[in-house]
């Protein structure tokens, strides 16, 4: 079992990871989706064609990819830290998104927006000192 | 109205149900503590091997899908600040479901998350 100052450690970096790339991989396969464009029918050749479009799209892959590294490092850091943690630990996204439209994309952040992301990221300061894990290992 | 209310149900409720019984499996697989590529991959596999993850993965997909079914009869400011109650509702199944220690501090720290992102999907309009 890893000393508490260990696991405080592990946890902020996969939760870190977990943040970084599901919102990045949302907009990778977002923006391969639309190079796809939409389904014409339900026909089974045009079903095929949009199916091998978005299979074929590195961008969509790219986006998949990402997402997949988010999965996985969701359930390794579930492997020791409470779910009860981890879930609101995961909103500070909502920062790394703002950051991103405002200062990258040039978005317009509203003020009620940045007062959300602001609230979100004292949420997470509170949950961030309680203990990670408060469980012990169950069984099936 | 029904068809919101039901799928409202179907993502809070099926979708955070998926996320608790997925942590309840990695939980049997216990602690990773090696993160080479292939013990990764082992843990995984252990846990593939559990019902607990295949019913969270079953529902989380519920969840997914009734997301976007939802999306698409609703208004996005509307969709996504009645998603904050989630976190609410998965803190719960943590304290019930797993036997997690939910103190007053963290419970505090979810209902400022909770405001957040409700705000936070108003604030985007």
């Amino acid at each position: 079992m890893t000393p508490p100052q260990g696991l405080h450690l592990k946890t902020f970096v996969l939760i870190l990871i977990m943040v970084s790339v599901a919102p990045l991989g949302d907009t990778f396969l977002g923006k391969g989706m639309k190079q796809v464009g939409a389904l014409e029918s339900w026909a089974p050749s045009s079903l095929f064609h949009f199916f091998f479009r978005a299979f074929t799209s590195g961008t969509v892959w790219l986006g998949i990819g990402l997402l997949l590294t988010f999965f996985i490092a969701y359930l390794l850091v579930l492997s020791w830290a409470d779910y009860s943690y981890v879930l609101p630990a995961s909103s500070i996204s909502s920062l790394i998104i703002a950051l991103l439209a405002h200062f990258v994309l040039h978005e317009t952040v509203t003020p009620t927006r940045w007062a959300g992301v602001g609230l979100i990221c004292l949420g997470v300061f509170a949950v961030g000192h309680t203990h990670p894990r408060t469980t012990e290992h169950p069984s099936c | 109205m029904l068809k919101a209310a039901i799928l409202y149900f179907l993502i809070v409720v099926p979708g955070t149900a998926g996320e608790m019984c997925m942590s309840r499996a990695m939980k049997i697989v216990g602690e990773v503590v090696d993160f080479r590529p292939h013990s990764i991959a082992r843990s995984i596999g252990r846990a593939m091997k559990l019902r607990w993850f295949w019913i969270g993965l079953l529902m989380m997909a519920t969840g997914f899908f009734s997301l976007l079914a939802m999306l698409s009869v609703a208004k996005v400011s509307f969709v996504f600040p009645a998603t904050a109650l989630s976190y609410a509702v998965g803190t719960l199944g943590g304290r019930l479901f797993l036997g997690e220690r939910v103190t007053p501090q963290r419970w505090f720290g979810v209902l400022l998350v909770c405001i957040g992102v409700t705000l936070v999907a108003i604030g985007k309009g």
